[in-house]
């Protein structure tokens, strides 16, 4: 291997505020035709250490040397200058734009030819392996293919250190390999790679050596080679950490949720649901698999009462067998309703006619709790709004993808957080803030919540503690269902082992979890089946316990192809 | 080794964030902004005329606080102002940005003046004023009410609805003269009937009236269920629909009260101010407000001083004008301008500092 050192950091540190460190003191080499993973938790300085060196930020203090000299990059265009270029995590396309107008976009001291650029991206896709439709429209694109664009764009201005963001968090296994295949082409050609991820596995199978940073600090820089993923946890977490999830069997599980025939529209008018069916039960975690934008957002959204799907039915199954029927959140009306599809017993097991009796009669013994269900209630959610399915009694949790635009206020401290979903109780026009208040203690106390104190607006709080208060919210309504989407995204590794515990102590609470999710291990280590979406689509509903990630994958993409072939 | 020297040089000048700040320095912060705006004021008011700085500070306070009637003055309009301020609030805070706050005290002014012309000598003082706080504030709730209709219905957008509403109810006023006022003149002299009878002096009905309200604007907003929805839907309408909250009804009910409160101003100016009206007669309080409001961060408590400091810097820059003998305020709305624009920027040097190049050479020689 060619040892030449292209790119050095020295002595980097670069704070945002006082307290807040992102990087100390940080050193490292990159050499000539390598693959350098910079792995980390979430929040450690990865991103903003490679934003230095792409321009975005300026150090507070260090240096930066290329090729042995020293630079001053002051934006994206120095680094450009200095052959740098950085695939960010959120990509910057132009979506009406096809892929070669984006990779000739911006580009300055060349006459805009269409024709040429075309000729010299195929070029570049050849060398490498790209396999890309150089007149797509952007919109029309994957999420993979739109990193593709992303790569090319970065190439075609001659780059010869690429930076890549967590390029593989939004893509499918198949596309993560053809991707590192992609890389180790260019690895051959003499380009260096630098990698920012925090997925062990990868860092392990693309990467020549690994830079470990942990609390803006350099901790190590390690030759894969030369190490284990275990060893490299430990050094990102700084402590000997359990990475096992522990899933037991369901027990006794019930029909809880059963789905059928779900579809939502988008407001553009096409199925972003489309026709899915599934049940989930009481004591088990439902997974749910798919690319990002498969419409795990929607499906959840439209069991939460959130949006008016076109078709189909949600039935809820109460968990009242056995319980009595009460008038706290049942009308006279419905009770009788009831009672005439013969729904009810006495406390002797016996059949019970409420309908030939008089109001007064069935009032008295319905307060009496002498009316009793022989079966689970079922409810139609159909229609229902989030305040309706609250005042039936319906213990429905839902903890959103968009913790701080849809489950919390980012400026709302943590107790009026608390009571967003209890505030209305009671008649009093005035708000209650001591149970909210001893709510939030409770959680903050039990999930271990960094916080300077209860008054603190959430969104000073990291990731992880935003988290720990909505899922503790949520789970302290005490639900029959949870739903969670993406719930560990952003989370570093002992907060996201924190969430698995929840879950899955819920689970053994006779709880039934949906958990979506996107990294696939995960998935499969925690649910019990694995639902897999896509293109809105139910692809298949496997046993989590037996499946492989490819089968997984492949089913992942499988509509969308067959759209494709239509 | 030689280098350019260009390509190893730091920005010149970088900005940093800031996590906290001392209150003293929030305080000098602003202080700074306001005396450095008010200098600069003064010079350039100076920059047009024979007199000197001295005179401008001398004239600012005189028009403020040069005589009793000009303290009580000055109380009043901060009052007046306050008032409109409250009706906007609760608006604002829910992210519904009314423009409209002029046209809904016009209104409010209207309907209370229609009843003093209407109504005046047929029947007691005494039911005239009852009716015409319930039509004023009325009138200012239905003017607010729809904007807030089409906004959550249709998702219209509510800064433009409001402000043509303005211009509505300002026609309106112009035509209610034109066929009161048979003469054609177009000005109504003030009417004697319904007028509010004074409490201790003629200035304190309103005083008293608008501080009361914005304490209660400040329970309604910190502590009732009602204030914690607003704030919800102001933060993220997506929170509020997952919690269940009918967003819609939101809307419309707080427009109600942002309405209603406007139509009370217009009550007062109309039944214990002016008892006449003109299509000025909201005296610019609907943007003034807006002000107001920025200034004190949505705090009702502090927009007391935005109110007090804003009101004293206009009746200060009215003498100065007289003073100075300016022709027409253009001078003194650049003055206005030039202090607000001072106090909008403290924020910024709250939340972050600049970081100028230093050491310069050394680091070249490293």
């Amino acid at each position: 291997m060619d040892k030449a050192v292209v790119l050095q950091l020295k002595n980097i540190t670069k704070k945002f505020g006082t307290k807040v460190i992102a990087n100390n003191n940080v050193s490292l080499d990159v050499y000539k035709g390598e693959i350098l993973s910079i792995l980390g938790e979430n929040g450690c300085g990865k991103t903003t250490l490679m934003n230095m060196v792409a321009g975005i930020y300026y150090p507070d203090s260090g240096k930066i040397l290329i090729n042995g000299e020293e630079v001053v990059i002051r934006s994206p265009h120095d680094a450009f200058d200095h052959k740098i270029g950085m695939i960010h995590q959120h990509f910057k396309l132009i979506d009406i734009f096809s892929a070669a107008q984006n990779v000739a976009l911006g580009v300055e001291g060349e006459k805009f030819n269409l024709k040429e650029v075309n000729n010299r991206i195929k070029e570049m896709a050849k060398r490498y392996g790209f396999n890309i439709n150089l007149d797509k429209k952007i919109y029309e694109m994957s999420v993979s293919e739109k990193q593709t664009v992303e790569i090319l764009k970065v190439l075609y201005r001659g780059a010869d250190i690429l930076i890549l963001d967590e390029p593989t968090a939004v893509l499918t296994p198949q596309e993560i390999r053809s991707l590192f295949g992609v890389l180790r082409a260019m690895k051959e050609d003499g380009k260096s790679i630098i990698i920012i991820t925090h997925k062990l596995n990868e860092v392990m199978e693309i990467s020549d050596r690994v830079t470990v940073l942990r609390k803006g600090e350099h901790i190590a820089t390690v030759n894969t080679s030369e190490t284990t993923e275990k060893e490299l946890t430990e050094m990102m977490v700084g402590e000997k950490i359990d990475l096992n999830i522990d899933r037991t069997e369901p027990v006794n599980s019930k029909l809880r949720l059963s789905v059928s025939g779900l579809t939502v529209k988008s407001p553009d008018g096409y199925n972003v649901v489309d026709n899915v069916s599934f049940d989930a039960f009481g004591g088990e975690i439902l997974g749910i698999a798919g690319i990002a934008g498969s419409g795990q957002k929607e499906l959840l959204e439209a069991i939460a009462g959130l949006s008016n799907y076109q078709n189909g039915t949600i039935i809820y199954y109460h968990p009242k067998k056995d319980k009595p029927v009460s008038f706290f959140h049942k009308t006279y009306k419905r009770v009788m309703e009831l009672a005439s599809q013969n729904a009810f017993k006495d406390e002797n097991g016996n059949d019970i006619d409420l309908t030939k009796k008089s109001k007064k009669e069935v009032k008295e013994l319905v307060n009496q709790e002498k009316v009793i269900f022989k079966e689970d209630e079922t409810i139609d959610l159909k229609y229902k709004t989030p305040k309706e399915i609250r005042e039936l009694g319906i213990r429905l949790s839902f903890v959103p993808e968009d913790r701080l635009g849809m489950g919390l206020v980012g400026n709302m401290d943590i107790i009026d957080n608390m009571m967003l979903r209890s505030y209305r109780k009671g008649k009093s026009l005035f708000l209650d803030r001591k149970r909210p208040q001893d709510l939030a203690d409770k959680i903050i106390n039990e999930l271990q919540v960094k916080t300077p104190d209860t008054h603190t607006a959430v969104r000073k709080l990291s990731g992880g503690n935003v988290q720990k208060v909505l899922v503790g919210r949520e789970i302290a309504a005490a639900p029959a269902i949870l739903m969670t989407a993406y719930p560990v995204r952003g989370l570093d590794i002992n907060s996201s082992y924190t969430i698995y515990k929840l879950l899955n102590e819920q689970k053994q609470k006779g709880v039934s979890v949906i958990y979506v999710g996107e990294d696939l291990d995960i998935l499969m280590a925690l649910s019990d089946r694995i639902l897999v979406l896509s293109g809105g689509k139910v692809s298949g509903i496997v046993d989590a316990r037996t499946t492989t990630k490819d089968e997984i994958g492949l089913m992942m993409v499988q509509s969308n192809k067959s759209e494709v072939t239509e | 080794m030689k280098k350019n020297k260009n390509t190893l040089k730091e920005p010149f000048v970088r900005i940093v964030k800031r996590d906290t700040i001392k209150i003293q320095y929030k305080i000098l912060i602003y202080a700074i902004a306001i005396v450095g705006g008010l200098l600069l004021s003064g010079l350039i008011s100076v920059l047009f005329s024979e007199k000197g700085l001295g005179d401008f500070f001398q004239s600012v306070y005189a028009g403020a606080l040069g005589s009793e009637r000009k303290f009580w003055l000055l109380l009043q309009n901060t009052a007046l102002l306050l008032g409109t301020s409250m009706a906007l609030l609760p608006a604002f805070k829910m992210k519904f940005w009314n423009l409209g706050g002029n046209g809904q005290v016009l209104v409010g002014c209207l309907a209370a003046i229609a009843c003093m012309f209407y109504l005046g000598g047929k029947v007691p003082d005494s039911i005239i004023i009852l009716l015409m706080f319930v039509t004023s504030v009325a009138a200012g709730a239905i003017w607010a009410t729809i904007p807030a209709i089409f906004k959550a219905k249709f998702n219209t957008n509510e800064s433009l609805f409001t402000l043509m509403m303005n211009y509505i109810a300002q026609g309106l006023v112009s035509l209610c003269i034109t066929i009161w006022v048979k003469s054609g003149s177009g000005v109504l002299v003030p009417i004697a009937h319904g007028n509010i009878p004074d409490i201790g002096n003629k200035y304190l009905l309103p005083i008293i009236l608008f501080v009361v309200i914005t304490v209660l604007m400040y329970i309604y907003l910190r502590f009732s269920k009602h204030g914690y929805e607003i704030s919800v839907v102001g933060e993220s309408v997506n929170t509020a629909k997952y919690v269940g909250i009918k967003v819609d009804k939101v809307i419309v009910r707080t427009m109600l009260l942002s309405g209603a409160i406007a139509g009370i101003v217009g009550f007062v100016l109309a039944g214990s101010i002016n008892h006449t009206i003109s299509t000025t007669s909201a005296n610019n309080m609907g943007f003034t407000g807006i002000m107001v409001t920025w200034l004190a961060a949505f705090n009702p408590l502090i927009m007391i001083l935005t109110s007090f400091f804003i009101t004293f810097i206009s009746n200060g820059m009215v003498e100065v004008r007289k003073t100075f003998m300016f022709t027409n305020d253009s001078i003194s709305n650049i003055v206005v301008g030039i202090v607000y624009f001072a106090i909008i920027v403290c924020p910024f040097f709250i939340n972050y500092k600049l970081v100028f190049r230093k050491h310069e050479k050394e680091e070249i020689k490293k």
